[in-house]
């Protein structure tokens, strides 16, 4: 049934189109937002700079916002094509958030981005404001939707197996939409595109300002920026999605493969600050740790204890022993509906069936499997802990950099002599770190449920379509060819427009007629 | 009063109108986005008149395709077994109408940031690409709906389709392809009459009285074609059991040639919807030919409606029949999602589809006027 090759093939395809749909994302997240507080400050104080300001980062803000568009067509058919059990299993709750992020979300951004572009002239500034507004709200309303899908594909709250459809069904979509993990990981995921927009606003605007071109827009820039990223930044951080991984085994089994948790350790446990992850001796070589610190971050607390990975499996085998209960009494009902004997079993173990599926790696049927079958998939639910390791730690990284960074720049702004000029290089070299992190953290957060497609519900292995490794072999590269020219194409004209700068206001439109000769273009 | 509104059945119904309002909404909206793009290097020939057409449509296509990026999730979220079964088994040509979806939001953002000539003449073609691909497969998809799709489902009710691309290009299919191709081409021509000034609006009334013409006479060619029973038809023969749970493994269908015809002969009345399928385009291609632009797009977007409804209307309650095995076939009363997800998913629509109405409205009347190369000029760097 589960051609692995496949499977691997459909992970990948799925992992290079979300990860590319989401190099765009984050930015169109946090530009929208930028965009529309310089376009209120213009509104405000009627100073063509921030009108200047607001079309400038709009035009690049469009480049981008394009790519996001075209990529996310792919993102919201991708599951019936490649994921076909997947969404017949899933889509009566997993369908749901993203058919309302299409009524609530798109249907706004999309509408007003065009008026965003073509309205300048037909609307007045208020209005404009707030069509600029709306749209920002679209872009952000949309990640709230998604990560309450993806958010229930980590916890799946509020709702059942159902043995008469096959399928999970929502049973509470209250608890699906106010999932905690979900609402942690739209801030997260939300504050990290904010910081994204922060850093490329400020590394662009940092060109300018070592070039002494535009002056006036990047001087303004780089303060909002860099205010906008110190915000942005500890929200980032302090409130990370870390929040969530107490909830479930997975989530639990995610946090102990980040800290290579090989053993459960008396709380409050210490947090491994480096160390060398050993998948097969099961253990962490050359690790440092800092007492008490993780069992802190992971708890709030000094006397809860996180388990380690060892307890976890343990805890895995047991759900799988029970699970096979649950797949027979479901083999009982589908023979005969009328069962009842058979569904009141059903009804008692139905919540660890997903753990007998991950039997189906090794044989047809979970029910004759053998006890070295039952300790495998036990095992099974470990995912690979040198990755996570150093995934986690990377995107860490990053994220503290940043906050530095922009609390420096800040500091400077405030100051009468400006900003130092190694200051603007920084901000210059430090462009790529928001992407890095955010990639990261996606992989992070997703190789970190394997096995689980949906978390103790569904293996990854399951819910792929019954295609054939050829048609997976040619979507692959067609998606590899043509998001990689457009990619060249992108970065481009993203590149010329910011050679080019702003289109300087005409002066009858300037309350300040002197306008600033830095205005100019310098060359 | 309302609870009867919440029945299982009720939802049913209601979703299976909601889904032909979503791809209705699609087609008539970015409908004629696709449409003047297939139509963008034939009735524009210069690249002043090609930025006329494409900025006609430029604030707007992206709003319209959400009608598109919606019908997806709907279906996802109300007909999860249809999401399942039709975009796997539809697998390349939908990855083919994802690839030419692609190049629209990147083609009218990119095509006019460089003057040069080359780089303009390729975002046409992606353009074109971007319009006609997807409106001919979509066709193609409806023709393979008609005539049934070879599928089953295991008893864990994963779905496993049999055929192959080149089982979904057959030559009926085809003829659907070009029926849709033809109805989006006059709707892409009408818009442009109606948005466009000058020489590209004189052009699309040429081109768009032919389409309009041919799109009648495809779509009553079509009525043959499925009177003749060469394009499916499928009945359910046991007993509908309106709120069962959405099984699709208990029910018997057969293939019946006359089956696509048999809600038109209980329903006489119902006859006024393909009725209006032959004779909107008609009055279309009058309407290009008198010169009343806002009438004509009218009746093309009545022709959009039309033709989709007559299949809709044909096939209840069949959503997608299976050629191999017919009992497999997805019906509005066994492929939905359960009651709770259709009454949730209900009510989110009954609160956001009157704003996006409304907004959408604004943003047209915000838009209202004709576009030609002196306004373009005047909107400098904003305009595509």
């Amino acid at each position: 049934m589960s051609d692995f090759l496949l499977v691997d093939l459909s992970r990948l395809q799925f992992a290079l189109t979300a990860l590319y749909h989401f190099l765009f994302v984050p930015l169109t997240l946090g530009l929208s937002i930028l965009i529309a507080m310089m376009e209120t400050v213009y509104v405000m104080t009627r100073r063509t700079v921030w009108r200047d300001m607001t079309k400038f980062w709009g035009v690049l803000f469009g480049i981008n916002f394009a790519l996001g568009v075209a990529t996310g067509i792919t993102m919201e058919f991708q599951f019936g094509m490649n994921w076909a059990y997947y969404s017949h299993y899933v889509g009566d709750v997993f369908g749901a958030p993203l058919a309302i992020e299409g009524l609530m979300a798109f249907f706004l951004e999309a509408t007003f981005v065009g008026l965003f572009f073509f309205g300048w002239d037909r609307l007045s500034p208020r209005a404009h404001m707030i069509v600029t507004w709306l749209m920002a709200l679209g872009t952000n309303f949309s990640a709230l939707w998604i990560l309450i899908a993806n958010g229930w594909m980590q916890n799946p709250v509020g709702s059942a197996f159902n043995p008469d459809t096959m399928r999970m069904e929502v049973t509470d979509f209250m608890a699906v939409i106010f999932n905690p993990v979900a609402q942690a990981k739209f801030v997260h995921t939300v504050s990290a595109g904010y910081v994204c927009a922060a850093t490329f606003v400020l590394g662009v605007s940092a060109w300018y300002l070592l070039r002494g071109r535009h002056v006036e827009l990047a001087k303004r820039s780089f303060v909002i920026a860099s205010a906008f990223g110190v915000a942005s930044a500890l929200s980032v951080i302090v409130l990370g999605d870390e929040s969530g991984y107490a909830l479930t085994d997975n989530q639990k089994m995610k946090l102990a493969a980040i800290e290579a948790m090989w053993e459960t350790e008396p709380a409050p446990a210490s947090f491994t600050v480096f160390g060398i992850p050993s998948q097969s001796d099961r253990q962490t070589h050359f690790a440092i740790h800092i007492p008490w610190v993780m069992g802190i971050i992971g708890t709030r607390s000094f006397d809860k204890q996180i388990a380690g990975i060892d307890e976890l499996v343990a805890h895995a085998e047991a759900r799988i022993r029970n699970g096979v209960v649950a797949y027979d009494a479901l083999e009982k009902i589908k023979a005969d509906r009328n069962d009842t004997a058979a569904r009141a079993v059903f009804d008692a173990s139905s919540k660890d069936l997903g753990y007998a599926l991950l039997l189906k790696r090794y044989l047809p049927d979970p029910r004759l499997a053998s006890e070295q079958q039952i300790k495998d998939a036990a095992w099974s639910t470990v995912p690979y802990v040198p990755l996570l390791f150093f995934g986690f730690r990377l995107m860490v990284a990053c994220g503290f950099t940043l906050l530095a960074l922009f609390a420096v720049s800040l500091w400077h702004t405030t100051r009468e002599t400006g900003a130092p000029r190694w200051l603007f290089r920084a901000a210059l070299v430090a462009m790529p770190l928001p992407w890095i992190a955010i990639e990261v953290g996606w992989f992070v957060a997703e190789f970190g449920r394997q096995p689980w497609i949906i978390d103790g519900v569904l293996p990854t292995f399951l819910a792929t379509s019954e295609l054939g490794v050829s048609d997976l072999l040619l979507t692959v590269a067609g998606f590899t060819l043509v998001y990689g020219v457009l990619a060249i194409i992108e970065v481009r004209l993203m590149l010329a427009a910011i050679r080019k700068g702003p289109e300087v206001a005409k002066v009858i439109d300037d309350l300040r007629p002197s306008a600033d000769p830095a205005m100019q273009p310098a060359e | 009063m309302i609870e009867f509104l919440f029945d299982y059945e009720t939802l049913r119904v209601m979703w299976w109108i909601l889904l032909g309002v979503l791809l209705i909404g699609f087609a008539a909206t970015d409908g004629f986005d696709m449409g003047v793009g297939a139509l963008l290097t034939f009735v524009a020939k210069t690249d002043a008149e090609r930025r006329v057409a494409i900025n006609t449509i430029g604030p707007v296509w992206e709003g319209n395709q959400v009608w598109f990026i919606l019908g997806g999730g709907a279906i996802f979220a109300a007909w999860p077994a249809l999401y399942a079964v039709s975009f796997s088994g539809f697998y390349l040509a939908m990855f083919l109408v994802l690839l030419a979806l692609i190049m629209r939001p990147v083609g009218f953002k990119y095509r006019s940031k460089r003057p040069d000539p080359a780089w303009r003449t390729r975002w046409d073609w992606a353009l074109f690409v971007g319009g006609a691909v997807p409106a001919l497969i979509f066709g193609v998809a409806v023709g393979n709906t008609l005539q049934g799709v070879p599928f089953h489902f295991t008893p864990d009710l994963r779905p496993v389709y049999e055929g192959s691309l080149f089982g979904l290009l057959n030559p009926l299919a085809l003829y659907c392809g070009l029926v849709s191709l033809a109805m989006l081409v006059t709707h892409g021509a009408a818009w442009l009459t109606f948005k466009a000034e000058g020489s590209v609006a004189e052009r699309a009334r040429v081109v768009g009285t032919r389409s309009a013409i041919i799109t009648a006479v495809l779509f009553a060619g079509g009525g043959v074609l499925v009177w003749l029973g060469l394009l499916g038809g499928y009945r359910v023969t046991s007993p509908i059991v309106w709120d069962g749970p959405s099984n699709p493994l208990v029910k018997t269908v057969v293939a019946d040639g006359g089956a696509w015809l048999g809600n038109f002969h209980a329903h006489p009345l119902l006859w006024i919807v393909p009725g209006l399928g032959v004779a909107a385009p008609l009055l279309a291609a009058a309407g290009f030919q008198a010169r009343l632009e806002g009438w004509t797009f009218i009746a093309s977007k009545l022709g959009v409606v039309t033709i989709i409804a007559t299949v809709g209307l044909a096939m209840f309650p069949i959503l997608l029949p299976s050629s191999s095995n017919p009992g497999h076939s997805l019906a509005v009363f066994d492929a939905s999602s359960s009651r709770a997800t259709l009454r949730n998913m209900l009510i989110a629509t009954v609160i956001f589809m009157p704003l996006i109405l409304a907004y959408t409205a604004w943003v047209y009347r915000v838009l209202w006027g004709k576009v030609g190369e002196k306004s373009i000029e005047k909107a400098g760097s904003s305009a595509y």
